[in-house]
């Protein structure tokens, strides 16, 4: 598949973000919030950065990808489908008991799904492993993996941090998807975990701060990330929770709750005109 | 092989003498390789040999990252920290994708000693034999935790292994009965009044308890099930209907572990008399290895007694 740039990955994500949307107004639940803040990444991963086959979804030498941030499979699947890994009626199916998109990335049965994730904090090391793993063997693929800010409170995600920095693992790339919320307020309220930079610099790690919905500097970071030696790079994205959706964006109550038909309506009707408008362009 | 080895030592070896012909094999542990003997493999195969420090959970999690990359990772802590600490990364990041890891709980059991209950961990197996899928084992000799190593090699899926500190003696290679299968239990004596079913350290003593209570007219069968989950059901259900009344025997808590699993079974399929011999639902306690096991009753003696209450029951 050719590689997307900025234009065609904006409007990559808008389709996304109206898929995501749509799974979990079906679904009558999930999590859209962290899904739209983090949409832009995964597009730019999956349609530019990613070396997969959707054909092969377990090639031994792709890149791997892991969603620490699990809750967010509205986004994840979506990304998925577009590229081609499952129908994109699948997505009907998602947290239904009559298919296999469970709720949170299960990679026994959802094609493309590296790593089965959904406890806060666990990710990261499951990437750490996959790194650690591709240098033993001699693959030259990359591991990638996505947190929330919030989830940065867990424990295990600086003790993943500090393996990472010990086997210089700079095969390893993490995206934190800083949208400043979570499920209880404002992160800096709940746990602050800022300054993100200077934890991730004194944990040895080589830091990259972007604006995470602007595809440019996402794919520059990437590159940065892929040069870069003897370090592990962790890219700071600051990012808007609910992105995409007007009455969404900022509120941490949309971080785990289905629209009504209502908003539903609204929130297609503002992405679709999102849509046109970048197909216009 | 004869002679006095702690399970630990044995499966540290065990590791090294797989190492060559398993490239896939890597170790980890969390700054106690000189305490679950990986400092073994770690000294003939640096290369695939990962310290992650004092960091247990994320030890896990590279496990499980490693093992959907087609290693196979063995990893290692104390029991205490491996089932306890770790439970949930072992539920989540292991078992729940059913990945290749052997989870290895060094220093089961209150025979740990001097250390005291904070690392006497007497609910590993109720805690992983929980989770679903998990294969759960504990050797009770050096040959038999060396047989287990290379069966566990050679099974694929998440397990846990448990090792004891103490050094005991080795018995199951003098054996004539003896064989040893994953899954399936063996019987190391035969006997019709009761049965004996026991693993780990408390099976060597079942033996001695079966003297014991033959020299007062009780004739014991002793089944060593190293392998608690899956359970041998035919063996302990033929053992119920031949017997008509079980002791169980663990260096664990009577709650949850091998006496549970039985108790689970027969109480479906066979209501036998099944009396749990082990740790009282109460903490461990600091003590020589031997003073600890005694105070707690974790004996040939105590075996008999509970045996002979078991024998009272039956109708």
């Amino acid at each position: 598949m050719a590689k997307l740039y900025c234009k065609d990955l904006q409007l990559m994500a808008a389709r996304a973000r109206l898929l995501a949307v749509e799974a979990v107004y079906t679904a009558a639940s999930g999590h859209p919030g962290g899904s739209l803040s983090a949409m832009d990444i995964l597009t730019a991963l999956y349609f530019n950065e990613l070396n997969v086959d959707p054909e092969n979804p377990r090639w031994a030498d792709r890149d791997r990808f892991v969603l620490s941030k699990g809750h967010c499979t509205p986004a994840l699947y979506s990304v998925l489908a577009l590229r081609g890994f499952f129908p994109l009626e699948n997505l009907k199916l998602f947290r239904s008991i009559k298919g296999h998109m469970s709720g949170h990335p299960d990679m026994r049965h959802v094609p493309g799904v590296d790593m089965s994730t959904g406890s806060l904090g666990q990710g990261l090391s499951t990437a750490v492993g996959m790194a650690m793993a591709a240098k033993l063997q001699n693959r030259s693929n990359r591991c990638y993996a996505l947190c929330g800010d919030g989830e940065l409170a867990e424990g295990q995600i600086w003790e993943a941090a500090m393996a990472a920095a010990k086997w210089k693992l700079d095969n390893l790339c993490v995206f934190v998807d800083v949208n400043g919320l979570q499920i209880d307020g404002r992160t800096a309220d709940v746990m602050p975990t800022e300054p993100l930079d200077k934890k991730f610099e004194a944990f040895n790690w080589n830091v990259i701060k972007i604006d995470g919905h602007n595809f440019e500097q996402i794919l520059s970071a990437l590159d940065s990330a892929r040069s870069f030696k003897g370090k592990p790079t962790a890219i700071l994205a600051s990012t808007v929770k609910g992105k995409g959706v007007s009455f969404m964006e900022n509120q941490a109550g949309w971080h785990g709750k289905a629209p009504n038909e209502e908003q539903f309506a609204q929130a297609k009707a503002e992405l679709e005109k999102t849509i046109k408008e970048l197909e216009g362009n | 092989m004869a002679g006095k080895i702690a399970t630990r030592n044995a499966y540290g070896e065990a590791l090294v003498e797989l190492a060559d012909k398993y490239p896939e094999l890597v170790v980890l542990d969390a700054d106690l390789s000189g305490s679950t003997m990986t400092k073994f493999f770690a000294a003939a195969h640096p290369d695939r040999f990962f310290d992650c420090g004092i960091a247990e959970c994320n030890m896990a999690g590279i496990a499980a990252g490693m093992a959907a990359d087609g290693l196979k990772p063995f990893i290692n802590s104390f029991a205490m920290f491996s089932s306890g600490r770790i439970y949930e990364q072992v539920r989540n990041s292991i078992a729940y994708p059913h990945l290749n890891v052997k989870v290895v709980g060094s220093h089961g059991g209150v025979s740990v000693g001097e250390d005291g209950a904070t690392h006497q961990c007497i609910e590993d197996f109720a805690l992983m034999r929980a989770i679903p899928g998990m294969l759960v084992c504990s050797p009770c000799d050096g040959n038999e935790m060396r047989l287990a190593v290379r069966a566990l090699m050679e099974y694929d899926g998440p397990a846990y292994l448990r090792l004891q500190r103490l050094s005991t003696k080795v018995f199951t290679d003098e054996l004539d009965n003896y064989s040893f299968r994953l899954g399936k239990g063996c019987t190391l004596r035969d006997g019709g009044d009761i049965s004996i079913i026991a693993n780990g350290l408390m099976v060597g003593m079942a033996l001695e308890a079966a003297d014991i209570l033959s020299s007062q007219g009780i004739q014991a069968r002793v089944i060593d099930i190293h392998t608690l989950k899956p359970l041998d059901d035919e063996l302990v259900l033929k053992a119920a209907q031949e017997t008509g009344c079980i002791v169980t025997s663990e260096e664990h808590s009577i709650i949850g572990g091998l006496g549970s699993a039985v108790c689970e079974l027969l109480g479906e399929k066979c209501p036998v008399p099944v009396v749990r011999h082990g740790v009282n639902d109460v903490f461990g306690r600091s003590g020589t290895a031997a003073d600890v096991l005694e105070y707690f009753g974790l004996t040939p003696q105590g075996i008999a007694e509970k045996a002979k209450y078991a024998v009272s029951l039956k109708k």
